[in-house]
């Protein structure tokens, strides 16, 4: 699968199997480094290099119970209600965690990529990765943890990927407002408000605005 | 429907819009019976806010009647509503700790990139307050689409008309606000500069909190005569040195509370304020904060710095080394309408505050540029406007 349009790729494109996991393993590994101090700082804001890969990270707190965020987004028919740039999610091949994702890209064409879950806990943790044959490098983690006294949970997204037309291409992506991290970050918000408003805030002032708002979002 | 939009500095035009509609569950159509214009209107009048574009309804104090209702709003068809300028979701961390103006979940992803840069976090939403803001088409029109219609809104009873309730949808609890972060104790002689609405809400406020002497500064004597009004000490800055007559006035100790009620757009004639001005006309950002930093510096060791006032970017020459010596506490933010709705319509309905005492002037929707331009230019006389749609 040749994609015109690298710059644009939705970060979503990274579920699928395959890859090893270098990219977040790196993070992980980045504690054990005997030349950096061991901070308590997410690996994700580490300022350093990993490699080809690029690496980011979001966490927000929402006010809801952990089981409940971890059910409503392991039941991937609803990711595209607060992932903009996806179109659905269909089970494949039969075993569990294996999807074909339906990703809308910014040049109005929708790719299939086949996804698979590489490791979940319940309640706590859902990681996906691309597949060997897929075009698209990349994995990522969503984690839940309890945030502390009444404020909810705390929920984060990890994704790294690698980017396509090299360290240019993820400029222009930013530059066009499309780079993962700034997706990531906007869906990780979307899930928020979906979750403790029941909707998705919008300043359109009419149903038709809306909808062209929300292709544009794509 | 007809709303007045913005289309450039010093540009606004009523025209004609596409009514509103329920987009959300929460949703509620309101058709706006009364709505003001706001001194902090003014600045997106100067094109000193970025973020604006070209067509956006403006207006974030507005009131009416709920016209249409989302399945999950708790309005009901026909109840008179006033509306906080705030939009406040009620569910996330921040709304239920009361901290309302920064609720987490009310301005839309995609507009919240901007302010999380420059602030390092995102703004809550408000009604016709830029695209940093959300984008919300504001309540200077005949209808508004009200998200989370059952958070925000206040239900008003019938033997209450506009006038006397319209300002909680934002100076009357933005100038209580005001008051309440200058912690006032009695005893306390407490500043307030720029007798705006706020401003003299906030005399208004501190005095009812009890304190001791409320002294209001500004430069337009039809406003120091209402600040007098309502029991306040007044000085004039055209005519007398601030600084040197609040010390006086305090027995030299200086005065316990300031707040500045001016924000970014500061009248003054200090060199700093001149050229912060000359900064601000070209576009290179710095807000003009004369006034605040004059409070700081009137203000006595120890004592409170509550800034209502509006500011947006950075400014130069902020007399920090003051603010450390002296030992002050600085309180600022967006006003957390939700938070004081009840207990000031309550004061309202009692006779305890006077709100229509500010309105000068009463204008069709269609001649709200006239009020902008007069309001703007004719600040003495012109106190507050206030526009009937449908009028």
């Amino acid at each position: 699968m040749k994609h015109e349009n690298p710059a644009r790729w939705p970060y979503l494109a990274l579920a699928g199997i395959g890859l090893a996991a270098i990219p977040l393993a790196a993070v992980a590994a980045k504690r054990r480094r005997h030349d950096i101090d061991p901070d308590s700082a997410p690996g994700y804001t580490a300022r350093r290099s990993f490699g080809e890969y690029k690496v980011v990270g979001r966490s927000v707190t929402i006010a809801k119970p952990r089981a409940e965020l971890f059910a409503f987004w392991r039941d991937f028919r609803n990711l595209p209600r607060f992932m903009a740039n996806l179109e659905r999610i269909e089970p494949s091949g039969g075993e569990p965690g294996h999807a074909t994702w339906h990703i809308k890209a910014a040049n109005g064409k929708t790719y299939a990529v086949d996804t698979r879950i590489a490791r979940e806990v319940d309640g706590e943790l859902i990681a996906w990765r691309s597949t060997e044959d897929s075009d698209i490098d990349t994995e990522g983690r969503v984690t839940f943890e309890d945030a502390p006294g009444e404020r909810g949970t705390r929920v984060s997204l990890i994704i790294a990927y690698k980017p396509k037309g090299g360290i240019l291409g993820d400029t222009v992506a930013k530059l066009m407002r499309r780079s993962p991290e700034l997706q990531g970050r906007h869906d990780l918000k979307r899930f928020k408000m979906l979750m403790e408003t029941g909707e998705i805030a919008t300043s359109a002032r009419t149903r038709a605005d809306h909808q062209h708002q929300t292709e544009e979002a794509r | 429907m007809r709303a007045l939009t913005w289309q450039g500095t010093q540009d606004v035009r009523v025209e004609t819009l596409d009514d509103p509609e329920i987009v959300n569950p929460r949703d509620a159509i309101i058709r706006v019976t009364s709505t003001a214009i706001c001194g902090s209107d003014l600045h997106l009048y100067d094109g000193v806010i970025p973020a604006m574009k070209p067509g956006d309804v403006l207006g974030h104090e507005f009131m009416g009647e709920v016209v249409e209702t989302g399945a999950d709003s708790t309005l009901t068809k026909g109840q008179r509503v006033v509306v906080p300028f705030t939009i406040s979701c009620g569910g996330c961390f921040h709304c239920r700790i009361t901290q309302y103006s920064a609720c987490e979940n009310s301005n839309p992803v995609e507009k919240q990139d901007m302010s999380e840069t420059l602030y390092g976090h995102p703004m809550a939403g408000i009604f016709g307050y830029s695209h940093m803001t959300g984008g919300y088409a504001g309540g200077q029109a005949e209808y508004v689409r009200v998200p989370f219609s059952d958070v925000g809104p206040i239900v008003v009873p019938d033997h209450l008309d506009d006038e006397q309730v319209l300002f909680l949808s934002d100076i009357l609890p933005t100038g209580w606000m005001a008051a309440e972060n200058a912690e006032i104790q009695p005893d306390d002689t407490v500043a307030v500069w720029g007798c705006g609405p706020v401003g003299l809400f906030a005399v208004q406020s501190a005095i009812l909190m009890g304190a001791a002497k409320v002294i209001a500064i500004d430069h337009y004597p039809h406003r120091l005569e209402l600040a007098r009004q309502l029991g306040a000490e007044t000085i004039n800055f055209r005519t007398s040195d601030v600084r040197e007559a609040l010390m006086e006035m305090s027995g030299g100790i200086g005065v316990d509370a300031v707040i500045d009620a001016v924000g970014m757009e500061a009248h003054g004639f200090t060199i700093d304020n001149i050229l912060d001005a000359a900064k601000q006309k070209i576009g290179i950002g710095a807000d003009r904060a004369s006034a605040l930093k004059q409070a700081i510096l009137a203000v006595r060791p120890g004592g409170r710095v509550s800034m209502p006032g509006v500011y947006g970017g950075m400014t130069d020459k902020f007399p920090l080394g003051a603010l450390m010596e002296k030992g002050l506490q600085l309180r600022t933010g967006q006003t957390h309408v939700q938070r004081y709705l009840k207990d000031l319509l309550g004061m309202i309905e009692e006779g305890a505050i006077n709100t229509s005492f500010l309105i000068s002037h009463r204008l069709p929707l269609e001649e709200a540029a006239t009020g902008y331009r007069n309001f703007k230019d004719q600040q003495d006389s012109w106190t507050k406007v206030v526009l009937k749609p449908g009028g």
